[in-house]
This record gives structure tokens, sequence and C-alpha cells, in this order.
């Protein structure tokens, strides 16, 4: 790992000012996804800001009939909470399917989404339940936030502070984990929403996407079998040693079918 | 150099350290715990797992400044008045280890698992264990070792009641 200078703020504006006076300063969460890339000389930041100690970054609530969840609030702390389970019950199971105990112990929702790594759990539950993103700056619509592959609409000196989720009507997450990383190979989220039915894919494209076709045949029924007849295009899905396009096509529909049915 | 000050194992450590040193090198290398182990040292075995403020972390994957001011427990914090943990105990008695390479991190991860739940289905730990790998000896009696050691716990807190 290079050298850098560590800094960790009490508040939001301290943080901005950290980042506006050091070009190369980068945030530190958790840092379950950032230490291992300092470990491998693939970043060389000349300060980190570690946003653990900003209370206000931090915290479950519930808003407007929907949920906030703070930028750094852990992944467990999410699986574990009453209120996410009671408002919006599918987050909470996604959150228990990320990675492992140690990694949903520190690995937070801000840092996740930031990094929009093409197989993680958050960017399909954000975009399947039409979420917001806040920042230090604005408001960001959950399918803008996402951009491509690692990329988002984040600015460089921008924060994360917050996301919020829309009640849904019912809604669930099924994953197809890579047996050794638990990352996705394929994951589905579905929500059925008053403006409709949304069906988000992560693990299957360069960046997570919504599959028109099945939201369109579930919002038409919105049961296991009307996933049935629709046809998932390989095209453009990631080939990796872990699965091929066709069959992560394949998986797309499977997944569906059991969010579905987990949602009742 | 910052100075970073922690409680470890209930005794108050500083130390200066460079912030990209890692708090399992802060551990080994500073304080001379070797019982926390790198296995991997890419965050994937859980070899390095001690509990920062009551929670299991891998130490590999964090640095040392960001445990600064937190409570640490490494695995030489658990034998209590030269009594080993029910946890240890359990795993010599059943065999939970060959090589016990593994062990300080199996040991440290399933003890947050008792803390927040006393008695654990074989399912609920093997799940629980998903990022602890051990190359010896096929996690059956790591298992066993954890539900033993459960059901010792269980009676010595009903003991005190
Ligand atoms: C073994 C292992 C298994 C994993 N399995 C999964 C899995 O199954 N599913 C899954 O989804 N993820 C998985 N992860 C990743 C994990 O969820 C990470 O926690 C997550 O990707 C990053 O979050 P973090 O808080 O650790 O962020 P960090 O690593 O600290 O930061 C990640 C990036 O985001 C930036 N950043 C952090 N916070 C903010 C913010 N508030 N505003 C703007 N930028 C910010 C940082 O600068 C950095 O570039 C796994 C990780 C490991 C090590
Ligand atoms: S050494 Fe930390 S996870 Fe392997
Ligand atoms: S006992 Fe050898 S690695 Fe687990």
């Amino acid at each position: 790992m290079y050298n850098f200078a560590y800094h960790r703020p009490r508040t939001l504006a301290e943080a901005t000012q950290l980042l506006a006076a050091n070009e190369d300063a980068k945030l530190l969460a958790g840092g379950q996804t950032f230490i291992p890339t300092l470990k491998q000389r693939l970043a060389q930041p000349s300060d980190l800001v570690d946003l653990s100690a900003i209370a206000e970054l931090r915290g479950i609530r519930e808003e407007g009939g929907g949920l906030t969840i703070g930028a750094t609030t852990p992944h467990a702390e999410v699986a574990a909470s009453e209120v996410v389970r009671r408002v919006v019950p599918a987050l909470a199971d996604l959150a228990e399917t990320i990675g492992d105990t140690q990694v949903r112990n520190l690995g937070t929702l801000g840092g996740s989404i930031s990094n929009n790594d093409p197989a993680a759990d958050y960017p399909a539950g954000l975009v399947g339940l039409g979420a917001t993103v806040r920042t230090s700056k604005r408001e960001i619509a959950a399918e803008d936030f996402f951009t491509g592959m690692f990329e988002t609409a984040l600015a460089e000196d921008e924060i994360v502070t917050a996301v919020h989720f829309p009640k849904p009507e019912k809604a669930a997450y099924a994953k197809f984990p890579n047996p050794a990383s638990r990352y996705a190979i394929v994951g589905v989220f579905v929500a059925r929403t008053a403006g409709g039915v949304r069906v988000a894919v992560t693990g299957a494209g360069p960046c997570v996407f919504r599959a028109r076709e099945l939201e369109n045949a579930l919002s038409a029924d919105f049961a296991p079998e009307a996933v049935e007849g629709v046809s998932v295009s390989a095209d453009g899905l990631n080939e990796d040693i872990h699965a091929s396009a066709e069959y992560r096509a394949h998986l797309i529909k499977v997944m569906a079918k059991r969010a579905v049915a987990a949602a009742g | 150099m910052p100075t970073v000050t922690m409680t470890v194992n209930g005794r108050q450590v500083s130390g200066e350290v460079e912030p990209r040193t890692l708090l399992v090198e802060f551990l080994r290398e500073g304080l001379g715990l070797t019982g926390t182990h790198v296995g991997c040292d890419t965050s994937q075995c859980g070899c390095c797992v001690v509990h920062v403020d009551g929670k299991s972390v891998k130490s590999c994957t964090m640095l040392a400044v960001q445990a600064d001011g937190a409570e640490v427990t490494t695995i030489e914090g658990l034998a209590a008045d030269g009594q080993l943990h029910p946890l240890q105990q359990a795993f010599h008695e059943n065999h939970g280890l060959q090589c016990g390479f593994c062990t300080p991190g199996m040991i440290m991860s399933s003890l947050e698992l008792l803390q927040r739940n006393p008695d654990p289905t074989e399912a609920e730990v093997r799940e629980w264990l998903e990022g602890n790998l051990c190359r010896c000896t096929g996690y059956h009696n790591i298992v066993k070792s954890i539900l033993a050691a459960a059901a010792a716990m269980r009676g010595t807190a009903q003991a005190a009641e």
C-alpha cells in the first residue's frame, strides 16, 4: 500500500472541505472494497477521509411512509433492523445476502453504491425500488445514479449522504451467488409499486439495468408463471469463468420467478 | 506519524503507526499478539478475525488508525484466570482443529454468533462461518465444537441464575 494522510472528520462540512482542499483525496467508508484496492496499489490517494465518525451519515429512519438509510450504515445493521423488516423487508433480506458476517459488519450502503461493482447487490435494490440517492450536493434518481461499470453520476468531490426508499406494495430479491465471494452472478429485485412493476437486474450485465420485458409481463399478471413466456436476450450480458452470457440470461428468468414467488 | 490509542484485551495501548498500517500488523508486529493470523491477506479467509467494539471484523481489511479509540479483543483476550474460554475448550475437546491456522479466526467469529444467538442450529453455525475458511478439517468438527461451546455456555448461564 502506498502511504497517505488519514483524516476522520466529525461533520459532513469538514469532510467536504478536506476533499476540496486535497485534489487526490478519497473517501473511506467500510474499507471492504477500498482497502483491498489500496493493498493492490490500484489507487494512490494523497489523503483518506474516513466517514465513520460523522453521526449525521449513519442510521435508519422512516420518512414519508418509506425508509431513509444513512450512507455509512453497515449492511449488518440494515439486515438486523426492525424498521427495515417492517417497512421494506426485501431490503433487509438483500443486505443479509451480502458477503459474510465480517464484510457486513463494516461494509456500508454508501460505499457499495458509490463503488457500483457490476455484481453488487444494493444497486438492484435501489433501482428496483425507485430509490433516490441524496448527496452533499443534490438528489439523484437511482436509475440516473448508476451510469456504467464501476461508474456513477457522482462528481469527484461529492459525498453520498443517504438513500431514500419508497415503500413498495410487494417486493423481493433473489440472488444466485458466486459460492466463493457471495457476489451476485445474477441478482433480481422485483417490486410492485403504485407506479407499476419494476424489475432490476444486477450481476448479469456491466451495470444494473431494468428488464422491461419482464416488467411488462409482470404488470399484466404478477405471478411466477407470467415470467415463463418472456424471452430474455443474452446480448451484452457478462461472460466470465463463472457463467456464460446465455446462462446468465437463463438465470435472470429463474431469479425473477423466485423473487415474484417470494414477494407473494 | 499518527499515534493510535486503543484498548486491546482490556489493556490500554498506544503506538505510532503509518496510516497505511493494517490493524493486524499493529496487533502482531506492534504489540506482539501473534495469535491473530494472516492467511490470505485479501479479505477472504477470516484467519485474521478480531472483535472491534464487540463486532467481528477482518483485521487485514481495517487500518490501525480506523481502530483508534476502539475496544479490540483478540484470541489472546479470551482465556481468563488461566481457564480456557468455553469455545477454546470445546475446540480442544472436539478435535475442532488440525493445523490450527484458521482456529483463532474461527473462534473470534463464532464468539460473535454465540453472543447474539446463544442457541444456534447447525445450519445457522455453518452459514455464519461463510467468511472463515479451513484447509484441514472439513468443518465438521468445527461446527461440532461451536455447538458444544454454545451448550456449555448456556449451562453456565443457567447455573448462575
Ligand atoms: C469477501 C467480500 C465479499 C463481498 N461480497 C459482496 C456481495 O456479496 N455483495 C455485495 O454487494 N458486495 C460484496 N462485497 C463488497 C462490500 O459490500 C463492500 O462493503 C462494498 O462494496 C463497499 O462498501 P464499503 O463501505 O466497504 O466502502 P469502501 O471500500 O470504504 O469504499 C468503496 C468506494 O466508495 C467510495 N465511497 C465510500 N463511501 C462513499 C460515500 N458516502 N460517498 C461517495 N463515495 C463513497 C470510496 O471512496 C471508494 O471508492 C464483498 C466484499 C468482500 C471483501
Ligand atoms: S487474512 Fe484477513 S481475511 Fe484472510
Ligand atoms: S485447522 Fe488447518 S486450516 Fe483449519
